[in-house]
């Protein structure tokens, strides 16, 4: 990847993560630490490589995403609003009784939204009916489903898998983020879904593995993806909970968990001496 | 009289949909051959998905599909539509308010021989519970079809409930005319009403000839749309005739029986007796003694009825 593109969008990362906090603190509850481990690969996918249009949200040929772990919304909301779909200022009013940046993404009610989600294990099926629906109609544009790794253990992600791959759906990119915890822990104890590549090779996947923080790695991925055909691409991407964040890394608390004033200013001081560095 | 079971007609209707409407997908989950989308299949196998044994997923794939714009009809038995897909059917398809036909099949306890697990008398109080869904149970072939058709134009979450037994063909087709969410008074009377929806109309209908042949003149509605029910012919019943008894193929909790209750309730409280399934499983039989034993029949239309007016 160009150096200069890499830089930029690890700047834009930077600001997502920020907005991510911004709301997630403004809100007192929501889900920063899966929200800032997804943060990369939204803002490359929203930056460099889908084809959206912020002032037409809804045009038919657009490339789709589902955020099938939809509690990442504060990460999906930061994304839209810095690429310009709501203004950034709104992020502040994440979850409030009067705003529409409810808690899940929901259609209709959020700009770029693609499908309504929360309840895990379900936006993978719909980003297969999206897949297939382009498909019967040649259109060209691509479907990408962001899966958390402890929602693969819902059985309705296996299900869609198995339709996926039978219908040949290479219109389909999922994503499976790795940060390795879930609320109860870390998912090798909770309830194994490993070995997470091997089981999407099983069933019919085209499986890439990548460093969900490294712009190149993310990037040379998904033109991998581009190049498989005749069946859905799973990017299993190896990330960070709460990934930007020092007190958050790697924490299982922060699955869940708003940022206290203290924290909300040692966060942000953080992110903006990271922008700094990267600006500078 | 002719008979025929409803899901035969959902089948054929599929047909004829997809001449007017190219964008017509229809899926079911490994049970075309017995809810009859096997008769699509056959004409349109291009616009036909098996998703296999996965109803959750096939739920999540129709709102995928709808999200596209396309007309989509999900296919299953009742008890795995409205049942094991309920919180699919409640999340991915009726909050984002899609546009996503449900044909559930083999519903109520006239399944039969495949015994209590497959008898579906929950899923008209499941789906009703859900805000923005449409809930249709046709009375029979000529109903059914007309419902499918007219459902195909109308935008937004539709349950539609078929049955597996082959019933009585009453309704003409040359005068029939399906209006999404208005009652049918079938025979007129003032000492009582019988509300009845899907199988158990003619059974009603029934009921109210051997009525009147003993002096009782019954009214007898026909409510094919439980959401949005019509409120205006159950309010003008209970005004006009003071008690009504209510008959469904499914649990008295929750189905139709409630839905007349809340409306009356509200409005003109009456007696209502409802005539059901009383909270309990079914078993394997023959389908026509299953719904003598559980008094899905004219002739326990006829007792209650009487036993209501003390006569």
């Amino acid at each position: 990847m160009d150096k200069e593109l890499k830089k930029q969008l690890e700047i834009t990362a930077t600001k997502v993560r920020m907005g991510i906090i911004e709301g997630v603190y403004n809100a007192k509850c929501g889900h920063p630490g899966g929200s800032l481990s997804v943060c990369d690969t939204l803002t490359y996918l929203y930056f460099n490589r889908m084809n959206v249009d912020p002032k037409n949200p809804t045009m038919s040929d657009r490339d789709r995403l589902v955020l099938s772990k939809g509690h990442t919304a504060p990460a999906l909301y930061s994304v839209l609003a810095h690429r310009g779909f709501f203004p950034v200022e709104d992020l502040k009013t994440l979850r409030h009784i009067d705003s529409y940046l409810q808690g899940h993404p929901v259609i209709g009610k959020v700009p770029g939204v693609d499908m309504s989600t929360g309840s895990l294990g379900q936006g993978i099926s719909a980003a297969c009916g999206m897949a297939l629906s382009g498909k019967l109609d040649n259109e060209t544009y691509k479907v990408y489903a962001i899966l958390g790794d402890g929602e693969i253990e819902e059985g309705q992600v296996w299900e869609a898998a198995m339709f996926a791959a039978h219908y040949q759906l290479d219109n389909l990119v999922a994503v499976i983020d790795n940060n390795g915890l879930q609320i109860d822990g870390k998912i090798s104890e909770v309830m194994s879904p490993y070995p997470i590549d091997e089981k999407f090779k099983a069933f019919g996947w085209h499986v890439i593995v990548i460093d969900g923080h490294d712009f190149d790695a993310i990037d040379k991925a998904f033109n991998e993806a581009e190049t498989v055909a005749n069946q859905p691409v799973a990017i299993i991407q190896k990330s960070v909970k709460g990934k930007g964040v020092s007190y958050m890394e790697n924490q299982v608390s922060w699955h869940g968990a708003a940022p206290n004033e203290e924290q909300y200013n040692i966060a942000m001081s953080e992110l903006q001496a990271k922008l700094d560095e990267l600006t500078k | 009289m002719e008979k025929k079971a409803t899901r035969e007609s959902y089948g054929e209707a599929l047909v004829m949909l997809a001449e007017k409407r190219p964008d017509l997908i229809v899926l079911d989950a490994d049970l075309a051959a017995a809810t009859k989308t096997g008769i699509y299949k056959k004409a349109c196998p291009d616009r036909f998905f098996d998703c296999g044994i996965a109803e959750a997923d096939m739920m999540g794939v129709a709102a995928g599909i709808a999200t596209t714009g396309k007309l989509v009809f999900a296919s299953s038995f009742a008890m795995f539509a409205a049942g094991r897909a309920f919180e699919i059917v409640r999340n991915s398809i009726c909050y984002p308010h899609l546009n996503v036909k449900i044909g559930a099949t083999h519903a109520g306890i006239s399944v039969g021989e495949d015994g209590a697990s497959h008898q579906c008398n929950e899923d008209i109080t499941l789906m009703r519970v859900l805000p923005g869904m449409t809930v249709i149970n046709p009375a029979d072939d000529v109903e059914a079809k007309a419902a499918v058709l007219a459902m195909a134009d109308f935008e937004g979450p539709t349950y539609m409930r078929f049955g597996r037994l082959a019933v009585p063909v009453f309704n003409d087709p040359a005068t029939y005319k399906f209006e999404l969410g208005n009652g049918i008074e079938l025979r007129s009377g003032t000492d009582i009403t019988v509300i009845a929806t899907g199988l158990m109309v003619a059974e009603a209908v029934e009921a109210g000839k051997i009525l009147a042949e003993q002096g009782i003149n019954a009214r007898v509605i026909n409510i094919h749309t439980i959401k949005p029910i019509d409120r205006d012919i159950i309010i003008r019943a209970a005004k006009e005739t003071g008690k009504i008894v209510t008959v469904e193929e499914h649990s008295v909790i929750g189905g139709l029986g409630s839905a007349v209750s809340e409306v009356v309730a509200e409005t003109v409280p009456v007696p209502v007796i409802r005539i059901g399934v009383q909270d309990c499983f079914g078993h394997s039989g023959p389908a026509a003694a299953l719904l003598k034993e559980f008094g899905l029949s004219a002739d326990n239309i006829v007792k209650v009825v009487k036993d209501t007016l003390g006569k």
